[in-house]
């Protein structure tokens, strides 16, 4: 017997009155492979758990009228990966959220939890920043939308009221010869915390980069948006030079800690390293190079 | 708290229990239901041994809550042999791809999703569809033979 409530709801209305109710002692379970790791380890005993697995614009990926995506908080990894359009317009994104534990854990894992955990080594989220993917919210006094980079405030919190929900997040339409890339520096090939993290987003017109966006993961409080390292990138064919000067803002963007897993020192390094590798894994994608 | 009343589906068989929202879907498995196939190793989502399927994925039952699995089907490794032990099974004991035998309900578990989605993978496949099973004996090596040799089975079978 225990006092935990749990509950289901069909509605957003109803999942954010529960979750409002419970006045911060509640949690949100979606993939839930962080939070019963937290409750199994005594970390986090929540008085209620909203299960939002049941709410379609949740679970839902939409093609946006505008010729993008909207995809549900609550979808998992394995989804995204099955998505043969979402892939050929995002393979960046799908790849960061792919990474993300082993098979049994993308079956369950979700890009809205990874934001909401708020670890700066999330490793969605510096390829939802380099979509410059938007976040529905939903709460107690309406909806409204944040851009992803904003949403993370420092390790394990977040810019949101109390009883708001993350619902979706919205990518915008990929315009000719764009693509994107995440990669990440982890000590072995699977199944771990990145180092570094890093995704690109750009586009290419006749080998010219037009446009560009820059996330930065684990080297900060939370992940960052790196708008040096774009501009360096933006106007340029991605040429040596370009990619220097934007390894270097990538590096300059950095303020790691040390801990087992790399030093201040090696963080910022490898975070150019990251941003030139990442750069054209994308470029290629999109076809310039 | 009154206890939560789950409907669900395992191994094609309507099922419900009781349970309390805390509880994982491994620990109703193993105790009330007493299907005692899937192991804990881990309790985080380590190792894979509890590894079941929900609507056909692969998940560990350690990681999800008995309450999620209300209206969804469930599978676990007692589903698995009909009549006769499934292919990946038998190749198992054949090439004795296992010793101690913890991780292995969950690797066949895993296994046969690869090859349902997969006939035809290679190592490079299988060692990373598998990374999620952790196994302390054997090396992986004869794992990975055993899949591999009973995907070129099965796809004979099939011609």
């Amino acid at each position: 017997m225990t006092d935990i409530q749990y509950v289901a709801p069909r509605t957003l209305d109803e999942a954010v009155a529960a979750f409002a109710a419970t006045k911060g002692a509640g949690r949100i379970l979606a993939g839930g492979t962080d939070l019963l790791v937290q409750m199994r380890n005594g970390v986090v005993t929540p008085s209620a758990i909203v299960d939002v697995k049941k709410i379609a614009e949740m679970i839902a990926i939409e093609e946006t009228k505008e010729g993008g995506f909207k995809i549900g908080a609550a979808v998992p990894g394995a989804t995204l990966r099955d998505h043969a359009k979402l892939r050929k317009a995002w393979p960046g994104v799908v790849e960061a959220a792919n990474l993300i534990g082993s098979t049994q854990i993308q079956s369950r894992a979700t890009a809205g939890g990874n934001l909401c955990n708020g670890s700066p080594a999330g490793d969605s989220v510096p390829a939802m920043i380099a979509a410059g993917a938007i976040v529905t919210i939903q709460g107690p006094k309406g909806r409204r939308e944040l851009p992803v980079e904003k949403v993370p405030k420092s390790p394990g919190r977040l810019n949101l009221e109390p009883g708001e929900i993350v619902v979706s997040f919205t990518l915008p339409p990929r315009p000719k010869g764009s693509s994107d890339a995440y990669l990440r520096m982890i000590p072995r090939t699977e199944m771990d915390i990145a180092v570094v993290g890093c995704g690109v987003s750009l586009t290419l017109d006749n080998g010219t980069c037009t446009a560009a966006r820059v996330g930065l993961g684990a080297i900060a409080p939370t992940v960052l948006l790196v708008e040096d390292a774009a501009k360096a990138l933006i106007g340029s064919k991605l040429d040596d030079a370009a990619l220097a000067k934007a390894a270097a803002a990538c590096s300059a963007a950095c303020r790691p800690i040390d801990d087992k897993r790399g030093t201040i020192v090696y963080r910022t390094k490898v975070a150019g390293v990251l941003l030139k590798r990442t750069t054209l894994i994308a470029a290629e994608r999109a076809g310039g190079k | 708290m009154a206890k939560l009343h789950v409907s669900t589906t395992i191994n094609g068989e309507p099922q419900e229990f009781l349970c309390d929202a805390e509880q994982s879907m491994l620990d109703i498995l193993r105790g009330p239901l007493g299907l005692t196939g899937s192991k804990e190793g881990c309790g985080t989502g380590d190792c894979g041994a509890c590894t079941i399927t929900v609507n056909g994925r692969i998940a560990c039952s350690c990681l999800m809550l008995a309450a999620e699995a209300e209206g969804q089907q469930i599978g676990t490794i007692e589903g698995m042999a009909g009549e006769e032990l499934h292919p990946l099974q038998q190749k198992f004991l054949e090439m004795a791809a296992l010793q101690c035998g913890i991780c292995t309900p969950g690797v066949l578990m895993a296994a046969k999703a690869l090859l349902e989605r997969n006939p035809d993978p290679s190592e490079h496949d299988v060692r990373f569809w598998l990374a999620g099973n952790l196994c302390r004996c054997t090396g992986y090596d004869k794992i990975v033979r055993a899949v591999m040799e009973t995907a070129a089975d099965m796809r004979g079978a099939a011609r």
